[in-house]
């Protein structure tokens, strides 16, 4: 039986706020809106043969996580505009908390897991499923990130 | 705040609305959307008008029920369903000249995938209804070759996909009544008067508030 899709249009609408949020801690408010842009394009280009129509917040997100995968690749090929490059960026963080560019620089299974748990607030149960693996994974994950964010950061 | 990785829900939301109009323009160009969906203002209430590469399948008055209009064009037709002004604009621009009275014939290309096979031929028939007339049910069922078969036809008609531009608003009783309309009957008054098909009545006016 064929999947029931709901309309593209209710996607976005359903999940733009989540996966902005999302960008944001993953690839950084100057970059946030261009990944997005790659992030639904690619959604919509593949939707009529995505077969989670259940779990489409889910689905769009592992998008966006990929996406955000490849902006970071590019980035690093490419020299990174920082005024000392030697001292990573993340050290010149504001009292405001983690930086973006220390959740970004993070290993992305650590990313993800602190950005799923801590940055949008999703269960250890979810953010298993969104990085398809066990929940002593995601804790592990997700402890060894802030751990080292604060190593960063302290 | 910039600078930091966590931002509120009301800044990612108002954010991302103005990301997600722009991903809709480029989800246009890149030629990724298969069913664009816009809305125009129009005197019989706001008009959502749904738009393929086949041509125009849908137009919903404002209290028809959208979201199920919406569904049924991503169940039937494609998922790919996006808001996107540019592929509806020949639709609107017709519209709008019906409206104004500068238009008697549409010229647009119909997508007529949402239509049931005997809604098909019921509408066909009623397509060939000329501006500024009127028809009976029983002389469409006549037309179609199933002479006792006019309230079938009256129920093919009030499934139009397409209304006002698939002139089912000029399909009334065989004593003069307008009977009924799926988009209301003020509705089907309003565009007879339109069209000159019915003698206007003091004190009509487009309506704001439901019948």
């Amino acid at each position: 039986m064929r999947t029931r899709l709901p309309p593209f249009e209710s996607v976005l609408e359903d999940t733009r706020g989540t996966v902005y949020r999302y960008l944001v801690a993953a690839v950084g408010r100057e970059h946030a809106d261009d990944v997005f842009q790659e992030t639904y394009l690619a959604a919509l280009r593949a939707y009529p043969r995505c077969t989670e129509a259940a779990r489409l917040d889910r689905w769009v997100l592992r998008i966006a996580s990929r996406k955000a995968i490849d902006h970071h690749r590019r980035t690093a090929r490419a020299p990174i505009p920082v005024a000392d490059p030697p001292e990573p960026a993340a050290v010149t963080v504001e009292d405001a908390g983690e930086a973006v560019a220390a959740v970004a620089e993070l290993p992305q299974r650590q990313r993800d897991a602190v950005t799923y748990r801590h940055v949008l607030g999703l269960s250890v149960a979810e953010t298993a499923e969104l990085m398809e693996c066990s929940p002593e994974t995601v804790r592990a994950n997700a402890y060894q990130g802030l751990k080292s964010l604060k190593g960063k950061i302290a | 705040m910039s600078g930091t990785p966590k931002i509120s829900k009301a800044e990612a939301d108002a954010a991302s609305r103005v990301a997600a109009d722009r991903f809709r323009l480029a989800a246009d160009e890149d030629g990724l959307v298969d069913v664009a969906i816009a809305t125009m203002p129009s005197p019989v209430g706001e008009l959502l008008v749904a738009v393929t590469r086949r041509g125009l399948a849908a137009i919903a008055f404002d209290d028809d029920s959208r979201d199920e209009l919406v569904e049924r064009l991503a169940d039937e037709l494609s998922p790919r369903v996006v808001e996107a002004a540019r592929p509806t604009d020949e639709t609107r621009r017709e519209l709008e000249e019906y409206f104004a009275g500068s238009r008697e014939r549409f010229e647009l290309r119909l997508d007529r995938r949402l239509m049931h096979p005997f809604a098909k031929q019921v509408l066909a028939a009623t397509a060939r209804v000329p501006f500024g007339e009127v028809t009976t049910y029983g002389t469409i069922a006549t037309r179609i070759g199933h002479p006792s078969a006019a309230r079938a036809v009256g129920a093919a008609l009030g499934s139009n996909p397409i209304p006002i531009v698939v002139p089912c608003h000029r399909v009334i009783g065989a004593g003069g009544k307008l009977t009924g309309y799926a988009g209301g009957l003020h509705r089907k008054e309003y565009l007879l008067e339109l069209e000159g098909a019915m003698a206007p009545r003091l004190g009509t006016e487009p309506w704001t508030s439901t019948s």
